[in-house]
C-alpha cells in the first residue's frame, strides 16, 4: 500500500525541465568560448568547446526524451501537458541552434573579418544574455506550480519574461547592424564565406529567439 | 467457556500479527508524507508514529474496536452457539493478517480495514448464515469508504487553498507564514484533542463534560501553538538557498507545522487502524471469559496496549524501510501542501474515529492529495494509480472473505 500512495505522484515535470533550461543555457554559453578561439584562429581550442557542446546538446537532447516519456496522458496536472511539452521543445531548441551554428563555424573554419569580430562577439553575448534570462524565469516553475499560478509570483515572471523580451529586442537590434556592416564589406569577401556568415549571424540570432519562446510559452502557462 | 486460554492465546496472537502488518506497511502512509517533505527525519518520524500510534490506539481506538466486535456480525442470532463467533474472529483475523502479508510481498494496494471487514462479513454471512451480517451497519460502512476520501480531499482543497492565498500569492509570503503557520498549527491541535476528547476518552472511562473539553482542547492546542511559535521565530531566512528556491524558508516554517500534523496524522491512524487488529480479539476474549455474547463488555487496557505495542514492533522491524521508500518517492510534496494533506485526512480520519467507523487511512490519505492537487498544487498525479488504489477493495474484500471462510471452517473442525 505504502509504494502505491508513493506512485500516484507521477514524476514531477518541473525539476526535469529546470534542469532541463541549465543544460541548454550551458550549451549556448560555450559559444562565447567558441568563438573567441574561432576570431583568433585557434582551431584546436575551438575544437574542444564544440566537444563540449555536441556532449550538451547531447544531453539536452536525452534529457528531453526522458521528460516526454515520463509525462503519460493519463496524468492530472494543473496546467496542460502540451504546454509543458512545448516549453520543454523550445527550450531544446537553444542547443539545437547552438550546435548548428557552432558547426558551420568549425566545419568551414571560418574567419572573421577583423573590423566585425569584436561586434560578432557582443552579438553572441547578448545572445547567451537571452538564454540566461530564459533560464531564470523556468526556474520560476517550482515556485509558480506551488502558488497555483496566481499572485505575487506570477507579477515576478512577467517582469522577468519583459526583460528577456527587452534583450531579445536588443539582439535583433545588434543583429541588423552587424548584417549592414557585414553588407560594406561583403564585396572583399569569398561570395560563399560572406554567404555563410550572414548564415551563421541569423543562427546565432535564432538562439534568443528560442529563448524569447521559452517566455512566450511560460506566458501561456500563466494565463491558464 | 472451557479452554478460554487457548482461545485468548491464539486470537492475541493473531492480533499481535495483524497489528504487526498494520505498523509494517500502513503506518508508512502516515508517516512518509512528513519524511517525503523532510520535515522530519526517518528516525524522527519513527519516534513520532511510535509515540502517537501507540497513545491513539490505546486512548482513542475505543469506539472503532467496538464497532468491529459486535457491529458487523448480529451476535444475536449465536446465543446458543457463541463458540462459532469465537472461530469465526479467529479466522478473520488470521485472515485478514494473511492476505495483507501476501498482498505486501508483492506489493500489491491493500487496505487493513477491507481486509478485516470482509473477513468478518465472510465467515458470518457463509459460516453462519446471511441472516448474521448486519447488512445495515455493513452498508453504512461501506458509504463512510466513500465518503472518507471525499471529505478528506474537500478538507484539503481548502486548506491549500487558503494556504496559497493567505501566504504564497503574497508579496512577503516569508512574514505572513510567519504570522499564520501558528493559527494553522492552533487549529491542528484544538480540532484533533477535541474529537479524541469529545469521542475516544470515554472509552477509557474518562468523560470530561462539553464546556470542559472544549476548554481542555482549547489550553492544549494554544499550549502547542506557542510552542511551534517559539521555533518558527528561530527560523532565519536562508538567502542562497532562497535564491534557487524562493519558498525555502517559508516552507521551512512550514515544515514546523508538518511536526504536528504528522503527530495528529499517527494519532488518527493508530485510534483508526488498531480495531482492526484488536476488534475480532475483543469479541474472543469477552465470549471465551464470560462462556456467552456479552452485549456490553470493558474492553481490557492490556488489549489496547498488545495492539498499539504491535503496531510499534512493526514499525520498528520493518516499517522503516516503507517509510523510506515512500519517503523518498513523494519529495516533491512540500510541507505546505503535506500538511494540508495529512491535516485534512487525520481530520477525517479522527472524525470517523470518534463515530466509530472504520475506514482506510491510505484511501483518505490519497484522497485528500487529490485534494490538494484539484488546489492546482501538486506538478502531476497520475490517476491510473489512483484508479488502482480505489479499485483495490473490490478484491481485497472477496479475498478477506475467502480466506476467513476456509480457515472458520479449519477452525470448527479442530478446535476443541
Amino acid at each position: 500500500m505504502g509504494i502505491m500512495l508513493a506512485n500516484i505522484f507521477g514524476s514531477s515535470p518541473v525539476v526535469p525541465l529546470e534542469k532541463h533550461i541549465e543544460i541548454a543555457y550551458r550549451c549556448a554559453k560555450r559559444l562565447q568560448p567558441f568563438f573567441a578561439a574561432a576570431v583568433n584562429g585557434n582551431w584546436t581550442k575551438a575544437a574542444k568547446v564544440r566537444g563540449d557542446i555536441e556532449m550538451l546538446e547531447h544531453k539536452a537532447d536525452d534529457l528531453k526524451k526522458e521528460i516526454r516519456l515520463h509525462l503519460p496522458k493519463s496524468l492530472f496536472m494543473p496546467v496542460p501537458r502540451e504546454d509543458l511539452l512545448e516549453l520543454l521543445l523550445v527550450q531544446d531548441k537553444i542547443a539545437n541552434r547552438t550546435k548548428d551554428v557552432s558547426g558551420i563555424v568549425m566545419g568551414r573554419k571560418m574567419q572573421f573579418p577583423a573590423s566585425i569580430a569584436d561586434q560578432f562577439l557582443e552579438f553572441v553575448d547578448r545572445n547567451v544574455d537571452a538564454a540566461k534570462q530564459a533560464r531564470k524565469s523556468v526556474r520560476e516553475l517550482d515556485e509558480l506550480f506551488s502558488t497555483g499560478f496566481r499572485g505575487a509570483e506570477v507579477d515576478l515572471v512577467v517582469a522577468m519574461i519583459e526583460e528577456l523580451d527587452k534583450i531579445e529586442t536588443d539582439t535583433d537590434n545588434k543583429q541588423a547592424a552587424l548584417r549592414g556592416e557585414l553588407f560594406k564589406i561583403e564585396a572583399s569577401l569569398n561570395p560563399i564565406d560572406a554567404f555563410f556568415m550572414y548564415k551563421v549571424i541569423e543562427l546565432t540570432g535564432e538562439i534568443a529567439d528560442m529563448a524569447e519562446r521559452v517566455g512566450r510559452r511560460l506566458e501561456l502557462l500563466l494565463s491558464h | 467457556m472451557e479452554h478460554q486460554y487457548v482461545y485468548i492465546g491464539l486470537a492475541a496472537l493473531f492480533g499481535l500479527f495483524m497489528a504487526w502488518g498494520i505498523g509494517a506497511n500502513d503506518v508508512a502512509n502516515a508517516m512518509a508524507t512528513s519524511v517525503g517533505s523532510k520535515a522530519l527525519t526517518i528516525k524522527q518520524a519513527i519516534m513520532v508514529a511510535a509515540v502517537f500510534e501507540f497513545l491513539g490506539a490505546v486512548l482513542a481506538g475505543g469506539a472503532v474496536t467496538e464497532t468491529v466486535r459486535k457491529g458487523i456480525v448480529d451476535t444475536d442470532l449465536l446465543a446458543a452457539t457463541p463458540e462459532l463467533l469465537v472461530y469465526g474472529m479467529l479466522a478473520a483475523l488470521l485472515a485478514a493478517g494473511t492476505w495483507l502479508f501476501i498482498a505486501s510481498k508483492h506489493g500489491w494496494p491493500v487496505s487493513t480495514t477491507h481486509s478485516i471487514v470482509g473477513a468478518i462479513v465472510g465467515f458470518a454471512a457463509v459460516g453462519i448464515g446471511i441472516d448474521a451480517v448486519q447488512w445495515g451497519k455493513v452498508g453504512k460502512i461501506v458509504m463512510s469508504w466513500i465518503a472518507s476520501p471525499l471529505v478528506a480531499g474537500f478538507i484539503a482543497y481548502l486548506i491549500y487553498q487558503s494556504v496559497q492565498r493567505l501566504i504564497l500569492r503574497q508579496d512577503d509570503p516569508l512574514e505572513q507564514a510567519k504570522r499564520y503557520v501558528p493559527v494553522y498549527i492552533f487549529f491542528a491541535a484544538f480540532t484533533l484533542t477535541l474529537v479524541t476528547i469529545l469521542k475516544g476518552l470515554k472509552h477509557v472511562g474518562l468523560t470530561i463534560s462539553l464546556r470542559d473539553s472544549y476548554i481542555l482542547a482549547i489550553a492544549i492546542a494554544t499550549v502547542i501553538a506557542l510552542i511551534g511559535a517559539f521555533f518558527i521565530r528561530r527560523i532565519k531566512p536562508d538567502k542562497k538557498a532562497e535564491k534557487r528556491q524562493h519558498f525555502y524558508t517559508v516552507e521551512r516554517v512550514f515544515g514546523v507545522l508538518m511536526i504536528v500534523t504528522a503527530c495528529g496524522m499517527a494519532f488518527a491512524h493508530g485510534s483508526n487502524d488498531v480495531a482492526n487488529a484488536i476488534g475480532p480479539l475483543a469479541a474472543v476474549i469477552s465470549v471465551a471469559q464470560n462462556g456467552y455474547i456479552a452485549a456490553e463488555s470493558k474492553l481490557p487496557i492490556w488489549v489496547m496496549i498488545l495492539g498499539g505495542g504491535g503496531i510499534v514492533i512493526g514499525l520498528a522491524t520493518y516499517g522503516r524501510h516503507v517509510i523510506a521508500t515512500v519517503g523518498e518517492k513523494i519529495t516533491r510534496l512540500t510541507p505546505s501542501r503535506g500538511f494540508s494533506a495529512e491535516l485534512a485526512a487525520a481530520t477525517t480520519v479522527v472524525i470517523a474515529t470518534g463515530t466509530g467507523m472504520p475506514i482506510s487511512t491510505t484511501h483518505t490519505l490519497v484522497g485528500a492529495v487529490l485534494g490538494v492537487g484539484l488546489a492546482r498544487g501538486i506538478e502531476a498525479i497520475d490517476l491510473r494509480v489512483v484508479g488502482r488504489i480505489f479499485a483495490s477493495w473490490v478484491i481485497t474484500i472477496p479475498a478477506g472473505a475467502f480466506l476467513a471462510i476456509i480457515f472458520f471452517y479449519i477452525f470448527k473442525t479442530i478446535l476443541p
